[in-house]
């Protein structure tokens, strides 16, 4: 198999342009996915008997194979962008939810009580004290489910919004490699640099953790 | 809506879809070859190198970072480049999905054996047993359960994507899938997808039974 050198400066508009379509559909179905992820898992975390079933319901979503999932979704989304932004986010929700709701158990109850000694209102301490204490655990989940996206964003291109998936698609009809490795490297690529930006978001956001370096190594190895 | 459901349902129970060799008691059995003998060969090869990891402690930096690569590696492409570049034959379908379980189980296999106690390791170590006889009869034994945990999830992520045989002019289940979207066959198309999910809910559900039978004398907190 010999890769093309030739073809890459060619193509370098349309490299870019695939890379745009791939993070705008796997961006958005992250952000969807934390939007109902995190009150999902404060109401598993808070309410007890709702626990086992949001936990239950978001496994069950991840069985449901991927390219499965785009084409159930046809019926009712059509061949949009909406579809393949529905079926990441569905995907997403399995770890971020899991990751939430460890991450919220794993808060110390003394300083949730020490919060609310202080008379700060329960929503306040939610958002103050308990999440941020948590955000180690869901950035782990965040991660996770970025990965997963950019990866699974390709499948999407049997429905035609495959991003660089289209470089597969491309290269497999015309029985010509070098798109393909093109597509994979840069779906690799494109993984790796976010969950590099990632890492650095969650350093950004949590200062309190810079002590020492032993300090975060035993937080850090909590959080994975 | 109601209409396709109507449609899907006769697809599913009509009985000259199931016999044949295009019915789906064949596609079935042929996307099971495929998802087991892959599962197979890939807890061949990742249990060993996850159980030397894990008991070394040589290596776990690959251990936690194959995790991360192979979520990231798209299997769609893995098996179009596989089937470029080695023609028509089984063989780009099995690559990809061993590729896809390897890190899984690797990474679970290490985590179980990670997370045994240190203290248990020298309980055994101090009353006489060596490394070969701590790694078989304490630290595996402990591990099992997350290790069960990672062939679980490799199986249902290979039965899921066992379609993309069907990609690459192979059987199984993905056979409706890509052909209903070539013939723009809904139907079709739905009835694949459905009996891939179920078929993967199944899988997951025998090997959760099996785990369950297999520490039943465990406590609670072992499973």
């Amino acid at each position: 198999m010999t890769i093309e050198w030739g073809w890459f400066p060619d193509h370098a508009d349309e490299m870019a342009r695939l890379t745009a379509d791939h993070l705008a559909t796997a961006v958005p179905a992250v952000l969807l996915g934390l939007l109902i992820a995190l009150p999902l898992a404060v109401l598993a975390h808070r309410v007890r008997p709702l626990r086992g079933f949001v936990l239950g319901a978001s496994n069950i979503l991840y069985t449901i194979p991927s390219l499965a999932f785009f084409v159930l979704l046809l019926p009712v989304t059509g061949l949009t962008r909406t579809t393949a932004i529905v079926g990441l986010t569905a995907y997403t929700l399995v770890v971020l939810v899991r990751n939430t709701v460890e991450g919220l158990d794993a808060v110390p109850a003394k300083a949730r009580e020490a919060s609310q000694a202080m008379g700060t209102r329960p929503l306040r301490t939610l958002l103050t004290v308990e999440l941020p204490l948590a955000l180690p655990v869901i950035m782990a989940g965040v991660r996770v489910a970025t990965v997963m996206s950019i990866s699974l964003v390709s499948v999407a291109s049997y429905i035609g919004y495959g991003g660089l998936g289209q470089l597969f698609t491309d290269g497999f009809q015309r029985n010509y490699p070098t798109p393909v490795i093109a597509g994979v490297a840069l779906t690799l690529l494109l993984a790796l640099v976010a969950d590099a930006l990632l890492v650095t978001v969650q350093w950004l956001c949590t200062p309190w953790l810079r002590g020492t370096s032993r300090q975060r190594t035993s937080l850090r190895r909590k959080a994975a | 809506m109601l209409e396709l459901l109507k449609n899907l349902a006769s697809w599913l129970t009509s009985a000259a879809q199931w016999s044949g060799p295009e019915g789906i008691a064949t596609r079935v059995l042929e996307h099971l070859e495929y998802s087991l003998l892959a599962t197979l060969a890939a807890a061949v090869i990742a249990l060993p190198i996850g159980l030397l990891i894990g008991h070394t402690g040589r290596g776990a930096f690959l251990a936690v970072n194959l995790s991360s690569f192979g979520r990231a590696l798209p299997t769609v492409g893995l098996v179009t480049l596989v089937f470029l570049a080695g023609g028509l034959s089984v063989w780009p379908v099995y690559v990809s999905l061993v590729a896809l379980a390897v890190p899984v189980i690797i990474t679970n296999t290490y985590a179980g054996m990670a997370a045994v106690d240190p203290e248990v390791k020298d309980a055994a170590k101090g009353v006489g047993l060596r490394g070969r006889q701590v790694l078989w009869q304490v630290e595996l034994p402990l591990a099992l359960p997350l290790i069960m945990t990672g062939v679980r999830l490799a199986t249902v992520q290979v039965v899921a994507t066992a379609t993309i045989a069907a990609y690459v002019s192979f059987g199984g289940l993905g056979r409706y899938v890509f052909d209903g979207l070539a013939q723009r066959d809904l139907v079709q198309v739905l009835g694949g997808a459905v009996l891939v999910a179920v078929l993967a809910v199944v899988a997951d559900l025998a090997l959760g039974g099996l785990t369950r039978l297999l520490f039943r004398g465990r406590p609670a907190a072992a499973r």
